[in-house]
Formats: structure tokens, C-alpha cells, sequence
């Protein structure tokens, strides 16, 4: 089907060639191509925001932004990164890493992936043109709490909820293709307990997203009807409750937060291995776990909501399910810890970003272990102990999960290696960008700043100052991080098709950069190979 | 067509009708919630109409204390009040009280009464008999009158609950959205 | 800007917190241990994991560890690092579940308040007395803009403070009159949402007196970090005496509000009086100059309801507008007050209409 349009092309002339080869492209690796340079871009965009943000929280008093665009700023922030830095990120990977690495030669349904790419420019068109509109972007967080987003909402709540349409349209194609890909794409003998973890970890949040990507869908559209159409879902004079939404909304909440870090799981179980030269330690209790974070995460939604008056019953029953997940979320980082045991490590770019991130994602963990104990959570709830707990869970989960594959992966897609000295100042940058920015804020959560506050009061200016100057450190690595992938697309050393001496996989049987095909005839899986 | 095109189609499908499925499910979870309230009494939000039935024992010298609060929404420009602020009940025994309410604009309205009761679990054993929040109210310019609510309390309330607050907020109904409020509550 | 930049570091007179606070209720304080019990847990499990990492970096890389092991499976082990979390985990359940039980058990109030929350201010109602009154921020605007000094207690300091006794079992019941708010006090570990249309209830047992502070934590608009909570505990044998005092407070300002209605007030004093209102309560949103904000808030300036007839612009704001953050102020401002900021509105900015309404008309409507 590929190679179909790509001759076609060739006939015309060079721009409308270049247009046509990426508009139209069914080819998973310029897939994967375009969705990571989109969560690139997009990226960029969401952190400017944030940068705004914390530029404004630098000082007690308003400096720089009105209190409704702040309002705009933390909204927008959060909408971008999620659907459009985080999950396209890893859609990225997965189209270019899976068909890879269970020898495929290319994703099931090769034109519905391109399709479900090219939704995405649209739809963050239209949420980002709202910061330009009339009434400005949506001010309601990214939670978009009824009846504040929706009898109050500004008029681009509108764009807004079209945008979160297609961009679940997206996520449910992907999600669909990347399970009809694995099901039925797997090279003979690629059984499914020999997959490496990072397919293992993808099957597992595909079918969280297309569980829960609808429920979002259905939430929005409830908005929508309250908003125009006169139903009553959220609003109490018509015999709706405004708490309803922020049930259906974590239903969909909860799940989704898992969407955003089970594919860095499996990141961090590609590069460890490599790096320490050993197997991993327990694969087989590494899927297990997964599976049961995966499936806890649809019984856990209520601990978003301890403080909406919910009977004592349930939240003891939401409580419980919550700490749970303590449980297999430790297996698995006492997996990777006992993977580096006795093994012999050495610490390129990519098995620092892992390491990262395991160590920052278990701090965040720890966090959300005490933000799960009902009467500490009165006072947690809703300030920046929240903030930090879940920028710890996903600036080392999503972020450094997406930079240690892209550092990991980079020479087998551009056949250069990439710089190793900038790679390590990057991520010792990025380190100290990280926790500057967000551990004092566990502080200030603590001492009682509510989030989503534009000004506050004297005692926590300390903070927020440490905060802000490392959120502008954090800022400026990320360029660096840009710079560093184009100079590798540029040139470097050749890359070998190993590229590791420790890495395992079909994905370094082919060469780098690897062709445009690879695998048109399935490899043959020897026995050892797999994970 | 071979056999993997067959595979892959059945897979879509299916995978197709889950989101499909799902996307069903998140209207499914408003009438669960509900019933979920219902039996859990989650949100405070009331049964409907009951009927009175002496209760088999004579309630014990136990007495709830019960508070009546008014809210008026925002553009309704109505006076409502409880004309008595609480009241000591016996459960298992009827009692009537009455709300005032004025309309202070110069055209008539129409309004609709939504209860609230606190804690949550109480909703379950405060029964209405009568209240003029089953129906809509409408107020000739500068009207006034009392709306009575009869009830009793169920002799089975739990025994830690001693105080509870019904509450009422009065909606401005617009004539055009009328009949869905009233299938609605 | 520069005065702002000095002021920053007039933080120094706190004393840097890194803990949750105490507080000053059995509540709180039990919420504190479990805090610190849970924190105390993460820390030694937080040791002992990343000491294992660090030690393995250290003495398991290539250079000092040439040749990997290749044990890579263990059920045995499994077992026990599922096992052992487990029972920490059921440790730390115990005190959560008593606490909560604790927190939960409303009965036996001697005194319930009623908090509704609005845009953006809370209104206090003791509901035995029958007394209410609105609670507004009261730290200027110029302190905001960095125009000015910023008081010790900037954002954090209100025209009217809560005011409850001293050992007294408090039921608070939260409800809100547009969207979600939640009335917080960190000293007292109550948070609690208030959400329109439903009632929520939460208490607190106070032990000392003394002044304490919170914020609204739930994001409710624009206005959300101006929303304080400022609650004075008394100690219960002169609560009596200060709802008697408000009682007095109140009849002698409808004293003054009678006096103020009966009289003819001229244009220019209206205007005058008028403009305070609006300042202080209309331009967060219409903005000073009456021009709002396009798509959001309605300019004033030659508007429908400005120009319009005088009825209808009592009505609105009497009224206020379903569904918008206009609200009632029938409620929030007396006869005086809003007869001024409605002649005000109506002869300012280019509305020449030259209407003058008096506060008897005001009072008629109400």
C-alpha cells in the first residue's frame, strides 16, 4: 500500500512530492516520525505555558498576567501536555518501535494510522486558536469541573469540546490499530509472554484507551447538551449533580493517568536490561503487574473526590483499592532494581533518563501513597502537595520515560549516534531542572498553598521563587534536548545495527537507520531472543 | 480474501464496538449514579412522594432534631424562608412545616423547589408525605404565600444521626424547559 | 514592579515550614501523625530502595562488575516483596480508618454555621441565631498590583471574619450559590466542598482561641486566590455576647438603613456613594471604566440595561442573571448602596440618562 503512493509521487514536482510523501504516508516509521515531532512541537508549547505560569508565581502580587488568563495558562498547560506532548509521544513510539519489535512490517491498518495522525493538527489547531477568541481560551483547569465549564464556561468551551472529540477520535483509531497490530502481526514463534514489555505495556494502555477515551467522549458531550440543548446532567436545578461529572470525568480521570506512564514502564524495561547486561528480572511478574495496575486503576477514581462529601463507606472502599496499587507498582520497581543487581552497567544517556526515572517516579509514588490516606488527604487536597505529587509521577514517567527512549532509540531511526556529552549535560540538567521546579512545592502544598491560585500569601514566597527558577532551568534544557536530536539527524558517528552491546531484540537485527521496510518476511525468532 | 484480512477485520470490529460500547456507558453511569445515590443516599438528593403508615412500635423518647434551610438561585428575584429554623421530632411521626415565599418582581413566575438533605445517609429515612417541592409553584406578581412539607422520619434512622438539615434552593423554571424538569426529578 | 521586588523578601519574617502543619484541633493534630507516620514509612522504604540502586551503580558497573550475573527469575522472592508491602500497607490503613471514622461522625453539634460560597466571597450563617453576614477579602488592590506594602497577612485578611467558641462541637454545612468552592482552615483540618444546589457537612471541636486563616481550594474563576477564610475563635462564655452584639449591630444598621431610606438624597451624593460601590464590588468584572471584558463581561457603557428601562436594571441587580457570575445583590448591599451604584451606572461613562433612583424605590422592590 505504501509503496503505491510513494511511486505515485515521484512524478511531480519535489514540494508537492515532499507534501504528499508525509500527508499521505502509511508508512508506520513516518508515522511515528510525524506524531513525535507533533508531541514535540506541542511540547514547546505547553511548557512556554507553564513558563508563564511560574514566571507569574516567581513573586507574591500580579506581575505580569491577569488573574483569568492565569486561569487560561494552567488550563491549557495541562490540556496540551496530556493529549498532545504525553500520548503522542508514545503513539509515536509505538508506531515506530512495535510492528519493529515483534516483526511486523508495519502496523494492521496502515491508512486508518494515517488517519488518526493527521486528526490531531486540526484538533489542537482549534484548542490553541481559543487562546486568541473573544472571552479567551477555556479557564477551568484541565479537570473541567460542571458547572464552571459548563454554565460558566467561556464561548470557546465550545472549540474545546470539538477538540477533545477529535482527539479522542485519535486515541481510539491508534489504540485500535496498535491492538489489531499485535494480535495478529507477530512474527511466527513471537508468542505473546515473549514480547519485550514495552509491546506488553502498549497492549495493556490501548485497551485502558479505548475503555476510557469514550467515557471522556461521553463526558464532553453531556457539556455540550447542558450547555445548548437544555439536558440537565450537571446542573441541580434541573435535577442533575454537578458531582455526576466528577465521577464520569475520574472514570475516565484515573485510567488515563495510567495511559500516561504504563508505556514509560516499559521504556524503563527495554533500556535497564541493556544497560546493566542482564535479563530482566521477572518478566513474567513485570506483566502481571502491569495487568493489575491496569485493571485497579478503574476502581480507584474516588480519590480524587475525597473532599465532595462522600459517605464513609466509600471512602474507605476508595482508600483501600488506592493503596493496593501500592503493591504492584512496587514489584516493579523492585524488578528494575534487582535487574541492575550484579549486572555491569555502564551509564549512557538513555540508562541515566531511566534511572531517573524510576528513582523520581518512586518519590512520586510515595506521595501518592500518603495523598491515598483519607484524613491526610483533607489537607492535601486541591494545594501544591498535589502539584508536586503528580508532576513527580509524570516529568520523570512520561517525559523522561519518552527522552530516555528517544536517546535509546534515536541511533537506530537516524543511523547517527548521538552526542554523548551534550546527552549527559541534558539529563543532569534536566534532573536538577526537575526537582528545583517541583520538590519545594511539596513544601509550600504542605504549608497550605491551594493550587490554581494566581497570587498567594508572603510565607510562601520562598518556594515558589526555588520553583520558578528551576521551572526556567528546566525550560531552557529542553531546547538543548532539540538541539541535540537535529544534530543527530544530521550527521554523527555511523551507528552500528547493534547500537548496544547489551541490547536484546529484533529491533537491532535490522540495520540503522533501519529501511523504510523492514520485516517483509517475518524473522525467525530463536529461541532466547525474545524480551 | 485470506485469512489474517479476516482476523484483522473481526478484531476492528470488535475493538470498534467497545469503544462504541463505552462511549454508551458513560450515559449508563447517570442512571447508576442515581440509583447508586438512591440506595447510598450519596448526594442528599430525596425519594420522592411516600405514604404514611403508623409506625408498629411506638417510637422510643428518642428525638432527632431536624434544620430547615432556603436558598434562592441566582436571577430569581424571590424571598423564601423556613418560617421556623428547627424543629425536635420524634421518628415515626408526622409533622408539617411551612416556607414562606414572596415574588417581589412585577410578573408572574414560575419555580421549582430542589431538597437537599444532610448527611447524605439521612436522605434515606426523611419520608415526604406532602411537599411543595413535588410540583412547580407559580406567583402572580408581588404574591405571597406558606408551601408546607409534611414528613416523618423513619424510626429506623441510624443511631448516630441526631441533626439533620433539609435544605431547599428555589429555581426560576423557564417556561421552555418546563416539562423536562419535572420528568427529571 | 520595584516595590514588589522588595517586598518579596519581607517573607523572611516567617519562619521557613517544611511540615504539615499541626494545627490547633484533636482532628488536626491526629492528621499530623499520620502524615508524619506515613512520611516516616516512604522514607525508610525510600532508603532502603534507592541505597540498594546507589549501592548497585556503585559496585556493579562494568568497571568493577565485568561479567553480569544471569539470574533473572525468582517466585520466592516475588513472594515476599508482594507480601511484605501488604502488611506495611495494612499498618498504615489502621490509624487512616480510626481518624476517618472520627472525622465522620457529625453528630452531637451544639452549633451549626452554614457556608455558602459565591464568586468570590463566603456567606456565614449561624443557623440557631438566625444572623448571617458576608465575609469579603479585604487587602487592596494596589497591594495586589504591587502598588503598595504588602501587609503581613496579604490575601489572607477579611472584612468580617467567622466567629466561633471555644469548645463547642461545630457542624459546618457547605453549599455554594454558583460553582464548586471549598471552604478550607489547614489549622483545623477541615476542608470541605461546597457545591451548588447539595449540602455537605463537616465539624470542628476548638480548643483555643485566637485567629486562624484559609483559602477557598477549589478553582472557581478569576477571582480564585481571593477568596479567604479568616476564622476568630472566642472563648465560649462571650460568644453569647457577640451574637448579642450582632443583634444589636444589626437592628441598628436597619436603624440607619430606615433613616437612609426615608431621606431624598441628591444626584451628586448618590454619584458620590455610588462610585465606592461600584469600585469595590462591580470592577472586578465591568472594570473601572465600565467597559467589561469582550466575550465575558458586559460593558456598562451605553448597555441595554444601563440605558434601558430603570425597572429592569433594579431587577438585574437586585436579581442578578441566571447562569452568569452576576449575582444577586439584594442581599449583599443595602437600599442606599444599591440605589447609588445604579445611578452611578446610569450617569457615567458617556450614559447620560440623568435617572436618579432613590433608596425608597429600592426598599419597594425588595
Amino acid at each position: 500500500m505504501s509503496t503505491h503512493v510513494h511511486t505515485e509521487a515521484k512524478s511531480r514536482h519535489p514540494l508537492l512530492r515532499f507534501a504528499s510523501r508525509w500527508l499521505m504516508t502509511t508508512n508506520h516509521k513516518e508515522i511515528g516520525t510525524l506524531y513525535l515531532w507533533l508531541s514535540f512541537l506541542l511540547f514547546f508549547i505547553a511548557g512556554a505555558l507553564a513558563m508563564g505560569i511560574r514566571a507569574e508565581l516567581a513573586q507574591p502580587g500580579i506581575q505580569l498576567v491577569e488573574p483569568d488568563f492565569y486561569n487560561q495558562l494552567v488550563t491549557m498547560h495541562g490540556l496540551v501536555m496530556v493529549f498532545g506532548a504525553v500520548m503522542p509521544a508514545f503513539v509515536g513510539l509505538a508506531n515506530w518501535m512495535i510492528p519493529m519489535m515483534i516483526g511486523a512490517p508495519d502496523m494492521a491498518l496502515p491508512r486508518l494510522n494515517n488517519f488518526s495522525f493527521w486528526i490531531l493538527p486540526f484538533a489542537f489547531t482549534l484548542l490553541l486558536s481559543s487562546l486568541f477568541m473573544e472571552g479567551g481560551a477555556p479557564n477551568f483547569g484541565w479537570t473541567f469541573y460542571a458547572p464552571l465549564s459548563t454554565t460558566y464556561g467561556p464561548p470557546s468551551t465550545d472549540f474545546f469540546i470539538v477538540g477533545v472529540h477529535m482527539m479522542g477520535i485519535s486515541s481510539i483509531l491508534g489504540a485500535i490499530n496498535i491492538i489489531v497490530t499485535i494480535f495478529n502481526l507477530r512474527a511466527p514463534g513471537m508468542t505473546l509472554m515473549k514480547m519485550p514489555l514495552f509491546v506488553w505495556t502498549w497492549l495493556i494502555t490501548a485497551f485502558l484507551l479505548i475503555m476510557v477515551m469514550p467515557v471522556l467522549a461521553g463526558a464532553v458531550t453531556m457539556m455540550l447538551t447542558d450547555r445548548h440543548f437544555g439536558t440537565s446532567f450537571f446542573d441541580a436545578s434541573g435535577g442533575g449533580d454537578p458531582v455526576m461529572f466528577q465521577h464520569i470525568f475520574w472514570f475516565f480521570g484515573h485510567p488515563e493517568v495510567y495511559i500516561m506512564i504504563l508505556p514509560g514502564f516499559g521504556i524503563a524495561s527495554q533500556i535497564i536490561p541493556t544497560f546493566a547486561r542482564k535479563k530482566l528480572f521477572g518478566y513474567h511478574s513485570m506483566v502481571y503487574a502491569t495487568v493489575s495496575i491496569a485493571m485497579l486503576s478503574f476502581v480507584v477514581w474516588g480519590h480524587h473526590m475525597f473532599t465532595t462529601g462522600m459517605p464513609l463507606a466509600t471512602e474507605l472502599f476508595f482508600m483501600y483499592a488506592t493503596m493496593l496499587i501500592a503493591v504492584p507498582t512496587g514489584v516493579k520497581v523492585f524488578n528494575w532494581v534487582a535487574t541492575m543487581w550484579r549486572g555491569s552497567m555502564t551509564f549512557e544517556t538513555p540508562m541515566l533518563f531511566a534511572i531517573g526515572f524510576v528513582m523520581m517516579f518512586t518519590i512520586g509514588g510515595f506521595s501518592g501513597l500518603m495523598l491515598a490516606l483519607v484524613p491526610a488527604d483533607f489537607q492535601y487536597h486541591d494545594t501544591f502537595f498535589v502539584v508536586a505529587h503528580f508532576h513527580y509521577v509524570l516529568y520523570p514517567g512520561a517525559i523522561f520515560g519518552t527522552m530516555a527512549a528517544v536517546y535509546y532509540w534515536l541511533p537506530k531511526w537516524t543511523g547517527h549516534m548521538y552526542d554523548e556529552r551534550l546527552g549527559k549535560i541534558h539529563f543532569w540538567a534536566a534532573t536538577i531542572g526537575v526537582n528545583l521546579t517541583f520538590f519545594p512545592m511539596h513544601f509550600s502544598g504542605l504549608a497550605g498553598m491551594p493550587r490554581r491560585i494566581v497570587d498567594y500569601s508572603l510565607q510562601f514566597a520562598d518556594f515558589n521563587l526555588l520553583s520558578s527558577i528551576g521551572a526556567m532551568l528546566l525550560g531552557l534544557t529542553q531546547i538543548l534536548f532539540l538541539y541535540i536530536v537535529i544534530k543527530t539527524i544530521r550527521g554523527g558517528k555511523k551507528a552500528t545495527t547493534q547500537v548496544w552491546e547489551g541490547a536484546e531484540g529484533l529491533e537491532w537485527t535490522v540495520p540503522s537507520p533501519a529501511p523504510r521496510h523492514t520485516f517483509e518476511t517475518p524473522p525467525v525468532i530463536d529461541h532466547d531472543q525474545a524480551h | 480474501m485470506s485469512k489474517t484480512d479476516n482476523r484483522l477485520r473481526r478484531h476492528t470490529g470488535l475493538l470498534l464496538v467497545l469503544a462504541v460500547g463505552m462511549f454508551g456507558f458513560a450515559y449508563a453511569l447517570v442512571p447508576l449514579y442515581e440509583t447508586f445515590c438512591e440506595l447510598t443516599g450519596l448526594n442528599g438528593k430525596t425519594a420522592g412522594q411516600t405514604v404514611y403508615s403508623a409506625p408498629q412500635s411506638p417510637a422510643e423518647d428518642r428525638q432527632v432534631r431536624i434544620q430547615f434551610l432556603a436558598h434562592v438561585s441566582r436571577g430569581m428575584p424571590w424571598e423564601f424562608r423556613p418560617t421556623e429554623g428547627q424543629l425536635l421530632v420524634q421518628p415515626g411521626i408526622l409533622y408539617t412545616t411551612e416556607f414562606y415565599v414572596r415574588n417581589r418582581a412585577g410578573q408572574a413566575i414560575t419555580g421549582q423547589a430542589v431538597p437537599s438533605v444532610t448527611p447524605g445517609q439521612a436522605a434515606l429515612y426523611l419520608n415526604k408525605v406532602e411537599c411543595f417541592c413535588f410540583t412547580q409553584q407559580l406567583l402572580q406578581a408581588g404574591e405571597e404565600m406558606l408551601m408546607a412539607v409534611t414528613f416523618f422520619v423513619d424510626p429506623g434512622l441510624p443511631e448516630e444521626i441526631n441533626t439533620l438539615s433539609l435544605s431547599y434552593t428555589v429555581f426560576r423554571v423557564e417556561p421552555l424547559q418546563a416539562p423536562e424538569v419535572v420528568k427529571s426529578l | 514592579m520595584f516595590v514588589g521586588l522588595l517586598f518579596v523578601y519581607s517573607s523572611n519574617v516567617f519562619p521557613v515550614e517544611f511540615d504539615l502543619r499541626e494545627g490547633v484541633t484533636d482532628v488536626s493534630r491526629q492528621i499530623q501523625s499520620l502524615h508524619q507516620m506515613s512520611l516516616a514509612v516512604c522514607v525508610i522504604v525510600g532508603i532502603g530502595v534507592f541505597g540498594a540502586m546507589f549501592y548497585s551503580m556503585f559496585a556493579h558497573r562494568r568497571s568493577r562488575h565485568p561479567v553480569p550475573a544471569t539470574f533473572h527469575e525468582s517466585t520466592k522472592v516475588e513472594l515476599i516483596w508482594t507480601l511484605i508491602p501488604t502488611l506495611i500497607l495494612i499498618v498504615m490503613a489502621v490509624p487512616a480508618t480510626t481518624t476517618l471514622i472520627e472525622i465522620e461522625d457529625n453528630s452531637d453539634s451544639d452549633l451549626t454555621v452554614l457556608i455558602t460560597g459565591s464568586q468570590w466571597k463566603w456567606h456565614y450563617q449561624y443557623v440557631e441565631a438566625n444572623i448571617g453576614y458576608y465575609s469579603n477579602m479585604s487587602t487592596p488592590q494596589e497591594q495586589i498590583d504591587n502598588l503598595a506594602p504588602k501587609d503581613i497577612n496579604y490575601l489572607l485578611e477579611t472584612d468580617k471574619p467567622l466567629v466561633l467558641p471555644t469548645n463547642k462541637k461545630v457542624r459546618f454545612l457547605t453549599t455554594s450559590n454558583d460553582v464548586i468552592h471549598s471552604w478550607w482552615v489547614p489549622d483545623f483540618a477541615v476542608k470541605q466542598d461546597a457545591i451548588p444546589g447539595f449540602i455537605n457537612e463537616a465539624w470542628t471541636r476548638l480548643e483555643v482561641t485566637g485567629v486562624f486563616r484559609g483559602q477557598c481550594s477549589e478553582l472557581c474563576g478569576k477571582n480564585h486566590a481571593f477568596m479567604p477564610i479568616v476564622v476568630e475563635v472566642i472563648a465560649e462564655e462571650e460568644f453569647d455576647a457577640w451574637i448579642a452584639d450582632q443583634r444589636l449591630a444589626m437592628s441598628l444598621a436597619s436603624e440607619t438603613a430606615v433613616a437612609d431610606r426615608n431621606q431624598e438624597w441628591a444626584k451628586s451624593e448618590l454619584l458620590q456613594i455610588g462610585e465606592e460601590v461600584f469600585v469595590s464590588q462591580c470592577a472586578t468584572c465591568h472594570q473601572t471604566n465600565g467597559m467589561g471584558q469582550p466575550g465575558k463581561y458586559p460593558e456598562l457603557v451605553g448597555s441595554p440595561i444601563t440605558t434601558g428601562p430603570i425597572e429592569d436594571h433594579l431587577n438585574r441587580v437586585m436579581n442578578g442573571k441566571a447562569k452568569t457570575e452576576m449575582q444577586a445583590w439584594a442581599p449583599q448591599l443595602t437600599d442606599l448602596e444599591i440605589a447609588a451604584v445604579i445611578t452611578y451606572e446610569r450617569n457615567t461613562w458617556g450614559n447620560d440618562s440623568g435617572d436618579l433612583i432613590q433608596p425608597m424605590a429600592v426598599y419597594l422592590s425588595r
